[in-house]
């Protein structure tokens, strides 16, 4: 099977490979012309030859989308782009890398793709240097999104560039089994319960499914969805017993949880082979499923629980490393990056949406309409709370997220008992910020400049 | 005098021949000793000293008290006991059948050897996707109205479901590795033995047990010690097939450098599969050694 044509272009039908890049060259003008409205097209460069410019991506790891982007998305930038990717099963190689080529004082990247929160490791431990006269050249950004960009400083550290949720999705066929009275645009994790549970009883098997393999990411299930909807909090209340409530939830939902969540990485496989008729995932882990069957499955917002309906939304950036070797280039491709055309391309490739402003396209692909429409829906919620990505940990990233997963073995899986487990992890989790002497952040109540505390 | 210098030439000749065996086997040092001898001694470092140099245990503590441990060490072990004793009679059986030399036994050959040209991660998932539950093996059961609802296979609730999972595709995918030993060792008895075993009349499973295995005790010996080693490293298929459903050793060693970021743990993980396997490749070796004057020339 073709990689770039299962994951090309979504908006029409499938093409053959030499269709497609004509097909791809037009697609920012075609979409330009159908949605996006209002941004005007940045010029690539400044009609210059870039040089060579190497980018390094901390996303969009998936060969699929390192082909895509190698393909579609770099074409027609005036300069020679070598793309380097941190592997998907290995993000934390992205700072890694970052972090040696400082420390060995010789730089070979000049473009940096990351997360929001790795550019607060990339600032603390100045290894980026500002980028504010390219992000004022590129007009079509969102004021809001460029505040992120300057991480709670005066300066600008990076260029907003893409950004994506997780939402759910549905197969249509359980639809009869939604609790009655239940809003899907507003559910609560009560309804949800009472959803999977009907699912069981209706079809036999537990179709309820969550990505809870090692390169699944139900870590963020529980740092940004189930934990701050009933405590408000991220951090500070991991130890509450609104967090009491939280995992006894979780442990009841178990029961109507697909055994083989544990094998899931990707929802859309197990929604595409109907083993999971219900599930929660991010968004660029559920497009092809959406995207090939959009009549039979239905995404929606994430559910509420007491306090919140809490969500966490990734955004992706632009920097440059102090030490990069070609910053004149960088910038070149930073503003290439962020013209409509480019966009769009990520868009198609990853469903990560773009950071340019303007109203999307009604050519999108069914997927990624579904999807749009449900992230604003999510976004748009009055009750809806943003729970950050992990900012300023730096290198404890990977132990906060394991602090998160082996609560979630042994309270859900081993049947420990809920208290203790989250006395034990709650210390673990203190010691993070102990070492990182990091704040807190949203939704977090502001701690200043002191560290975190686990309550 | 034309002899006397005669003599010295060849002294001088042999002498350089007598040092010939070194210097071919040196090539083969240097890259045991660099990719080899040199990590390991690394990876001691590691596992038994941290961040700043100082000796302590707290790596080997960790791993340890880490809920995973026991359980990568009792599933580890658990597919050992499974896998290897089945393993060695399906090699046994395939050798002797390709020793047998039927018709069209070349055939057979290729077939077995199909499995040892797939990697190790390519032999998981194909396997997933036939034990997942909307997976090959399920649709064919439903097909002939076996069972009427799929069958969730990889159960990671169920213990000994997911052990025989990920026998069934450990066993199909390194038999052969096995059997390619044993065929070898069997081709190396001599056929005088087994015939003349023939004239006194010792049937199949006579010649077998007190004839050819006998003969065949170094191949076994390679051949256990072997998929022993490798079977402490197993990895790729039990991630493909059970996610975090069950882990091993070495898929914990693995989580904690890359997911944890802690090489130290790593590294310690790394010599318990180290110590396991000289451990074993020790037992092997003692209890199935061949006394020299038994050995075949």
């Amino acid at each position: 099977m073709d990689d770039v044509q299962e994951n090309g272009l979504g908006w029409d039908e499938p093409l053959d490979r030499r269709k497609l890049l004509g097909k791809a060259a037009v697609a920012g003008g075609v979409l330009a012309a159908g949605g996006l409205l209002g941004a005007s097209r940045a010029a690539a460069g400044s009609g210059a030859d870039a040089g060579k410019v190497t980018a390094f991506f901390g996303q969009f790891g998936a060969i699929a989308e390192q082909e895509g982007i190698r393909k579609y998305v770099l074409r027609g930038f005036d300069g020679d782009v070598d793309a380097v990717f941190a592997p998907i099963s290995a993000p934390n190689l992205f700072v890694d890398r970052v972090r040696a080529e400082a420390k060995a004082g010789k730089g070979s990247i000049d473009v940096l793709v990351g997360l929001h929160g790795d550019f607060v490791t990339f600032q603390n431990e100045g290894l980026i240097r500002p980028v504010g006269d390219v992000a004022a050249q590129i007009k079509t950004l969102p004021p809001a999104l460029v505040k992120h960009g300057k991480l709670g400083t005066s300066t600008q550290w990076f260029v907003p560039h893409s950004q994506a949720t997780y939402v759910m999705v549905a197969n249509k066929d359980v639809m009869k089994y939604l609790p009655r009275g239940a809003d899907i645009n507003a559910l609560t994790y009560g309804q949800v319960f009472q959803w999977a549970k009907a699912i069981r009883r209706g079809t036999g098997q537990n179709r309820f499914g969550l990505p809870a393999s090692d390169t699944g990411l139900i870590h963020r299930y529980l740092q940004g969805f189930l934990v701050p909807s009933f405590t408000g909090r991220f951090v500070t209340a991991y130890r509450s017993k609104e967090a009491v409530a939280a995992w006894l939830y979780l442990r009841q939902l178990w029961q109507y949880t697909h055994p083989q969540s544990l094998s899931y990485a990707f929802m859309q496989d197990p929604l595409l082979s109907q083993e999971v008729l219900l599930a929660w995932d991010h968004v660029a882990r559920l497009k092809t499923a959406l995207d090939q069957r959009p009549d039979d499955l239905v995404a929606f917002p994430v559910p509420r629980g007491p306090k919140a309906r809490s969500y966490m939304p990734v955004l992706v950036g632009l920097g440059i490393p102090k030490n990069a070797p070609n910053p004149t280039g960088a910038k070149a491709l930073i503003r290439h990056l962020t013209t409509i055309g480019a966009q769009a391309q990520i868009l198609s490739l990853t469903g990560f949406f773009p950071a340019v402003g303007g109203r999307l396209s009604k050519r999108l692909s069914p997927g990624l309409l579904a999807e749009s429409v449900a992230v604003r829906r999510q976004q748009k919620a009055k009750d809806a709370v943003q729970a950050l990505l992990p900012v300023g940990i730096g290198a404890e990233n990977g132990n906060f997220n394991k602090i998160y997963r082996d609560t979630f073995t042994r309270i859900v899986r081993n049947g420990e008992n809920i208290q203790a487990v989250l006395r034990e992890q709650g210390e673990l989790l203190d010691q993070v910020f102990v070492k990182t002497n990091a704040p807190c952040w949203a939704p977090d109540p502001s701690s200043g400049k002191a560290r975190c505390k686990v309550a | 005098m034309t002899t006397i210098a005669h003599e010295t030439t060849r002294a001088r000749r042999r002498r350089r021949w007598e040092g010939l065996p070194y210097w071919l086997i040196l090539p083969t040092v240097v890259y045991l000793g660099l990719f080899f001898v040199w990590p390991m001694i690394q990876g001691f470092g590691l596992a038994l000293r941290d961040e700043s140099g100082n000796w302590t245990l707290d790596a080997l503590d960790t791993m340890v008290d880490d809920a995973a441990f026991g359980d990568a060490i009792s599933f580890t072990f658990l597919l050992i006991l499974v896998i290897v004793p089945i393993q060695f009679v399906l090699a046994m059986g395939m050798a002797l059948l390709l020793n047998a030399r039927l018709r069209g036994g070349g055939l057979f050959l290729y077939i077995f050897l199909l499995p040892l040209a797939i990697s190790d991660l390519a032999a998981g998932i194909a396997w997933s996707a036939i034990f997942t539950e909307r997976g090959y093996l399920n649709t064919i059961l439903e097909g002939l109205g076996v069972i009427d609802q799929p069958f969730i296979f990889l159960d990671p609730t169920s213990r000994t479901q997911l052990v025989i999972c990920v026998a069934a595709a450990e066993i199909w995918r390194s038999t052969t590795f096995m059997m390619v030993i044993l065929f070898a060792g069997l081709q190396a008895i001599p056929r005088d033995y087994v015939e003349a075993s023939e004239v006194f009349g010792a049937g199949f499973f006579q010649r077998v047990r007190h004839v050819i295995l006998p003969m065949l005790k170094p191949s076994i010996q390679v051949a256990l010690l072997l998929r022993l080693i490798f079977a402490f490293e197993v990895f790729a298929v039990v991630i493909a097939l059970t996610g975090s459903g069950a882990t091993v050793l070495a898929a914990e060693a693995y989580k904690w450098q890359v997911t944890n970021e802690n090489e130290h743990v790593a590294a310690a993980y790394s010599l318990v599969i180290l110590g396991l396997s000289l451990v074993a490749a020790a037992v092997v070796l003692v209890v199935l050694r061949t006394p020299r004057e038994r050995r075949l020339r």
